[in-house]
């Protein structure tokens, strides 16, 4: 009866390794060109094998547990697992390997279906490496940064981050009010795993209900809290933990190209 | 309904980072009619320990039987088993959804089944128990003061009859007449109606009028689990962890380490006022 077990994606894990020492910007930036390289590399088993290892090696030097990291990926087992067996069976390239009334199975189609997977599995590990070695405070500190050349558009930076801020901060707080409020209904008799549809979407109500409104009370107070503190957005203020630039991040950065490259030139060569 | 702790532990979030032994080797029985206490600091393990009581957490290891049925067994009836133990949260109020007091008051019984005919005479009589008018029925419970609400929840809970009757910080946040009222009317309930009550507090003052015995946690284990007087003639051992004793109790004792013969616990301010002017009636008498 936790769902805060099961939630992977987006939590982050206090540490102290060189991955968490990072930058955030570099980190941030980071994982957003691992995942352009991903896509703009032609798919072949080297060339993954190579950008699989430059993850592994990341999650490794983090120190981050791999039984944790790979129930990250549990969220996205269904379109995993749909995407494998679309590519299965629609793709029709190579010997036929299987025959079974109008369905066909090539063995271009298994390549195809678990090269796009182990894709899609890249791609999330990437991010979910990135918020488990960044404090969600880091991170909307270097999104603000990332954003700030399209404030000249009108792109409102720092409200967007703060934003951020404050819901990555309430998802726990969140989470946890309505696993109490599931219990307190629970201990009422209430029933959230029986019946229809229907029935049980008119018994989520009694949960919804005091979650929303606890939600709004909650902003309310926030808010009140953050003006009586005097916050007026985001020209004036100052940082309390400023962001900097080491030579770590510049090795990393070294790293990080040298592996791009070596992937590129396997998957064009 | 007695209801039998064995070798209970529990463990959150158990094999991630954030592992936590909240419960450690409990053993503990409970039975008809007691008035229980438990006490102790945040974190103790006192939340968790209650929640055990009705099967909504299931220990990792050790069991726990309620009236025969053990909680971790397969095919076990919670639902039935909830009806029976019935668990007022911490700020219950938070629980509250429906558009009339009637209506959420009624959640609880409709569950259970409880007949179209029998339901109305339950509902009111659970909003009479908790010392509301029966004119609160027709309002929606989120036009109600802090303390009505928090009754109203209580209400939700007593009316579906419970043979055993947890309520977890019951008092948190109101204000001292609230406290008073809500006190009295549990203790009244456990009188007129016979019901185990257990009450989990941190504040000695609550507990020491009410309970007549008293389970003391201090990081997931019990410390203490005697009648209160016998608790807080562990003044020191009490402050050491974090709890103190009732402020009646505080003062005989401080009186004491001066040379008063006072008796060393108080539970009321009126028993320290007599023990007080008892001893202060000798001393003079003797000079």
């Amino acid at each position: 009866m936790s769902f805060k077990q099961n939630i992977t994606l987006g939590q982050y894990l206090p540490g102290s390794s060189a991955v968490h020492r990072l930058d955030p910007r570099t980190k941030l930036l980071m994982s957003f060109s691992f995942i352009m390289v991903l896509f703009i590399v032609r798919g072949g088993w080297v060339t993954y094998g190579i950008l699989g290892l430059a993850a592994l090696l990341t999650i490794l030097t983090a120190k981050l547990p791999l039984g944790m990291v790979a129930r990250g990926l549990r969220p996205i087992l269904i379109i995993l697992s749909l995407t494998i067996v679309l590519h299965i069976f629609s793709t029709r390239e190579g010997v036929v390997l299987f025959r079974w009334w109008f369905l066909a199975v090539y063995s271009g189609g298994i390549n195809q279906g678990l090269l796009l997977a182990a894709r899609l599995v890249l791609l999330v590990l990437s991010t979910s490496v990135l918020t488990l070695t960044t404090s969600p405070i880091a991170l909307t500190d270097a999104i603000e940064y990332v954003l700030k050349p399209f404030k000249r558009v009108g792109l409102p930076a720092h409200e967007l981050a703060m934003m951020m801020t404050i819901a990555l901060r309430f998802i726990p707080t969140l989470i946890e009010e309505a696993e109490k409020i599931m219990k307190a209904q629970l201990a009422r008799g209430a029933d959230f795993e029986s019946g229809g549809l229907m029935k049980r979407a008119k018994a989520l109500l009694p949960l919804l209900i005091p979650l929303f409104i606890s939600a709004f009370r909650r902003a309310d107070e926030l808010a009140m809290a953050m003006e009586a503190r005097c916050y007026r957005g985001g020209d004036s203020r100052t940082k309390f933990k400023v962001l900097r630039y080491t030579m770590l991040d510049s090795y990393a950065w070294v790293l990080f190209a040298a592996l791009s490259a070596l992937a590129l030139y396997v998957s064009y060569l | 309904m007695p209801i039998k702790l064995e070798q209970v532990s529990f463990v959150y979030a158990e094999g991630s980072p954030f592992q936590q032994h909240a419960l450690k080797d409990i053993n503990l029985t409970i039975n008809d009619g007691e008035f229980v206490g438990i006490i102790g600091q945040t974190g103790s393990g006192k939340s968790t320990l209650v929640q055990m009581l009705n099967g909504l957490l299931k220990p990792t290891s050790g069991t726990v039987t309620v009236n025969g049925l053990v909680t971790t067994a397969k095919g076990v009836k919670l639902k039935s088993l909830r009806q029976e133990v019935g668990l007022v949260f911490q700020f219950a109020e938070h629980q509250l959804f429906a558009e009339s007091v009637a209506a959420d008051v009624a959640f609880g019984p409709l569950n259970q089944g409880v007949p179209a005919l029998e339901l109305a005479s339950r509902v009111d009589s659970a909003i009479l128990t908790v010392g509301l008018p029966l004119e609160i029925k027709q309002r929606s419970p989120f036009e109600l003061s802090g303390g009505q609400m928090r009754r109203v929840a209580i209400a939700g809970v007593l009316a579906m009859n419970p043979k055993v009757l947890i309520l977890d910080e019951p008092t948190a946040g109101l204000d001292p007449r609230g406290r008073d009222e809500i006190l009295a009317r549990i203790r009244e309930l456990h009188r007129e109606r016979g019901i185990t009550v257990i009450l989990v507090s941190h504040s000695m003052e609550d507990v020491a009028r009410l309970v007549d015995r008293l389970v003391v946690m201090h990081e997931g284990q019990v410390i203490h689990d005697a009648p209160p007087r016998e608790v807080f003639a562990h003044g020191a051992a009490l402050k050491a962890i974090g709890l103190g004793v009732p402020q009646a109790t505080e003062v005989l004792q401080l009186l004491r380490q001066r040379g008063w013969a006072v008796p060393e616990v108080a539970l009321t301010l009126e028993e320290a006022r007599q023990a007080i002017a008892q001893a202060f009636g000798e001393r003079r008498a003797r000079a």
